[in-house]
Order: structure tokens, then sequence, then C-alpha cells
């Protein structure tokens, strides 16, 4: 009967103190954890997107509480709505958030733009750009091997015809896509913005046109044409003042080349649509190209 | 002094807990993708390997004096887990900017593998304490080493290889297949010390 009572007894007891000492340990090191947080966590949708600069939701409602300075409309996911509900919890002016989305600043489409080799190596933009300046004539342009395509956690972003486009309803504007795109062309602009400068090359005017259809040679057209002071040219590049642009679209009727572009809201349905047709377009061609 | 250093220098090496006696693989494979995960995992995983060690080493004292040795894996977990449990509740108050550091890896490391195995191999060794101090020091630092190494491995090539690697082998066989070649790498070691 002993044999079996003192090693029974024993892990008893050393699992008595371990239970003793981590009930003690959670009443002495008890931490008092701020009931706001919790309230504000459960505004923000939880998506961990990073887009607010902070790791993770947890992390930004435990700071928003923390700091009262801190603004509430950085949650670019739950938007106008989560900033609304963080600021009745803080008890504070929600203040205007304006909608963002990503822009993928090149044109330089599949028909439009040159290349100076065929990239066989490792299907990414950054593998492409690590080998060689990029496998396009223009050094700038969109590289389209899709680094940003695998950032997007939402499935708003793919390459069409060559260059990433942006899907505008599924965007958050959290801002993963610009962190990883080699080229630095993705950025953050304003939703209701119509007009932009699809074009990222600081080339001269001849040697941009020469790489590209659609560059921006900086020949100074559209700050003429702007009645708004919005456009200045700057490194042979226009670039527009999106506090001061009205989406007028006089810019684009003067832009020689297609730099310059309005974009029709690129919703859900136009963006498969376009997706649909310029992958079969690419196809056709590979057909084409086989048959010869 | 040198049968320390070598106790060391084998378990960093020539025995790594990861590459050499495969024990806590699951975290290696887990973590590694990320070389700031792999550094916060490997410095939870040293830091927890000596706490463990400090305190098994007299409870197999307590055991061995009543003859039952052989509870030793049962106790062990259940001393292990109850410890950092304690630790991360003293981190917590105390040590909040080490928390966040260490925090989320904590409870993962709880039921880790190459923990038991470490403090279980130090009594079947029969090492002394100081010994076996610098046994659970060297295994968690040859857990850092490798995991590491794999880590900057993984980021620099293996992240983003999309259509260079067949079918077959994407995802975790390709990271295995990595793993493994490491770990040969690793055999080179073997014999450097006696």
């Amino acid at each position: 009967m002993s044999g079996i009572l003192t090693p029974v007894l024993i892990v008893a007891v050393i699992g008595l103190v371990c239970a003793g000492l981590l009930v003690v340990a959670s009443k002495v090191f008890a931490v008092e954890v701020d009931e706001r947080v919790t309230k504000v966590r459960e505004c923000l949708p939880g998506a961990n997107c990073g887009g607010c600069g902070f790791a993770g939701c947890d992390d930004y409602a435990a700071n928003l509480v923390e700091d009262e300075t801190l603004p509430c409309t950085k949650c670019a996911p739950g938007g106008a709505a989560a900033a609304e509900a963080i600021a009745a919890v803080l008890g504070r002016d929600a203040g205007s958030v304006e909608p963002q989305v990503a822009q993928v600043m090149c044109n330089g489409t599949c028909d439009k733009s040159r290349t100076v080799l065929e990239w066989q190596g490792l299907q990414s933009c950054k593998g492409a750009k690590g080998w060689f300046s990029t496998p396009n004539a223009c050094m700038f342009g969109c590289i389209g091997l899709g680094d940003c395509v695998n950032a997007c956690e939402f499935n708003a972003i793919g390459v069409v015809n060559g260059v990433a486009r942006v899907n505008r309803d599924e965007c958050v504007a959290c801002g993963s896509c610009a962190a990883v795109c080699p080229q630095s062309i993705i950025q953050l602009v304003p939703k209701k913005s119509q007009v932009h400068v699809l074009c990222s090359s600081t080339d001269k005017g001849a040697v941009a046109r020469k790489n590209c259809d659609n560059a921006c040679i900086g020949c100074m057209k559209c700050t003429k044409a702007c009645n708004f002071d919005a456009i200045t040219v700057e490194n042979n590049k226009a670039s527009i003042d999106y506090s001061k642009c009205k989406s007028c679209g006089m810019c684009v009727t003067q832009c020689p080349t297609g730099a310059l572009n309005t974009l029709k809201e690129m919703t859900t349905a136009s963006f498969a649509k376009l997706k649909e047709n310029t992958d079969k377009a690419i196809e056709k061609k590979k057909a084409a190209a086989k048959a010869e | 002094m040198t049968n320390l250093i070598i106790i060391f220098l084998s378990i960093v090496f020539v025995n790594n807990f990861l590459l050499s006696q495969f024990l806590g693989i699951c975290s290696f494979l887990g973590v590694s993708n990320k070389m700031s995960s792999a550094v916060g995992m490997s410095g939870a995983v040293v830091f927890v390997m000596i706490l463990a060690e400090a305190v098994t080493w007299p409870v197999q004292q307590i055991l061995d004096k009543f003859g039952i040795g052989y509870l030793q894996t049962v106790v062990f977990i259940l001393v292990i887990a109850a410890l950092v449990q304690f630790v991360e509740m003293f981190m917590k108050k105390f040590l909040p900017s080490l928390q966040k550091a260490l925090g989320i890896y904590l409870p993962l490391i709880t039921t880790n593998c190459a923990i038991l195995g470490a403090t279980i191999n130090a009594i079947t060794f029969e090492y002394s304490f100081a010994q076996s101090m610098i046994y659970s020091f060297g295994a968690g630092c040859g857990y850092a080493v490798a995991m590491i190494i794999f880590a900057g491995i993984r980021e620099e090539k293996m992240n983003d290889l999309g259509d260079a690697v067949p079918a077959a082998f994407r995802g975790v066989p390709i990271i295995l297949v990595a793993a493994t070649i490491m770990s040969l790498s690793f055999m080179g070691f073997t014999g450097m010390f006696q």
C-alpha cells in the first residue's frame, strides 16, 4: 500500500504547491486592465493589418486609451464607423476620416511599354529587381510580377496587362502593398480623387517616351491647364496636390501621352471584367506565339 | 572548467537540439519564417530552459530521495508549466517591456519538448547542478543558433519561391528539405569532442 502512497502523495503535494503559488501570484501580480481598452478593441474590425502603424488591433486600442492626442481615425478598414464608435467610448470628437485607397503610379501596360529582357527567374518583383534594374526598359515602372498581390490580405490588387491595378471597392488602404513594392510606386491617395499621374519615371522626356508610350515627359501642359494650381512638375514628372485637385479632368485632356489619367471608379465588377479581358488577350497572344 | 566548456560547445554544435536530436521541431518550422519572431522565440527558449533547469534539478533530488525518480516526466511537465505561468505573471507586473518582447512565445514554450528534453537529459547524464545549468544554457544557445540561421535562410531565399518549386514540394515539404540539408551540414561537427 505504501508503495503507491508515497508517489501519489508527493506528486499531489508538488501539484498543490504549484497551484497555490499560481493562485497567490495571480492575486499579487494582478495587473489592472483598463476596461476601455477592451471596449475600444471591440470597435475595431480585427483585421490586424497594421495599417494604423501599430502592431495589430490590440496594440492600437491600448495606445488609443493611453495617448489622448492619438487620432482615433487611423483604422482604415474600420473607416468612419469605427472612428465614431471609438470616439463614443473615449468621449472625444471623431474627426473626419478621409477614405483612402492604394494607387499604382504606373500605366506602362504590356502594349504601351518596352521590355529589355525576358525574366525567367524567381517570379517576384523583388527577385527580378535584385538581379537587374528591372526587366522593363523603364527603370521606374511596375514590374508586374505581383509582390503586392501576395502582400494584399484583402484580395484587392491584381496584375492586369502587366501592371498592378487596385480594386477600389475592396481596398482598405492598409498600405501593405506599398510597403513591399520594390519600385515604391504604390501610394495611398484620397478615394474621391479621380485624376492621378500614372507614371513614376524621372527620366528626361525623350528617354521616358522611348521606354513607354504612357510616360510623363514633363512637358508642363498640365500645369498650365490646371485652374487650381494643383499640378507641379519636378524632376521631369508631374505630381498632383490632392488637397487642391478637384478631379475636373482639364489636365487629362491636355496630356499628350496618357500619363495623366482619369480613372473611372474601379469597382469589383469592372475590375473582374478588365482582368478577364486582359487574361484572355494574353492567352491569345501566348497561343499565337506557340503556333508560330 | 574545461569540462563545462566542452559540455557547452558539444550541446551547441555537435548534439544540437534541433538538428541532431530533433527536439522542438514544431517551433523550428513554425516560427522560423521571420527573423524577428525567430529571435524572440530563441530568447524565450534560452530564458525558460535555464529557469526550468534550475527548478527541476532540485525537484529531481527530492524525487530521488523518495525513490520515485521514474515519475520525473510527469512531475517535470507539471513544474515547468506552472513555472512558465508564474514567470509570465511576474513579468507582466514588473517587467512589462520584457513581457512584450517574449510574451506571445512563452505559452508556446510551456509544453515544448526541447525544454523537457534538456531537463531530463541533464538528469540522465548525471550532471551536477553547475554542469546542468551550463548544459541547459548551451541547449538554448544551440536552439537559437539553428533557429536564427534557418530563419535567415527562409527570409532571404524561401519566402516567395512561387513557381520555382514543383507543386508537390510547395509549402512545408520544401521547408523540411531545407531543414534536412541544414541538419546535414551540422553533421560536420560530429566527433569534435570526445
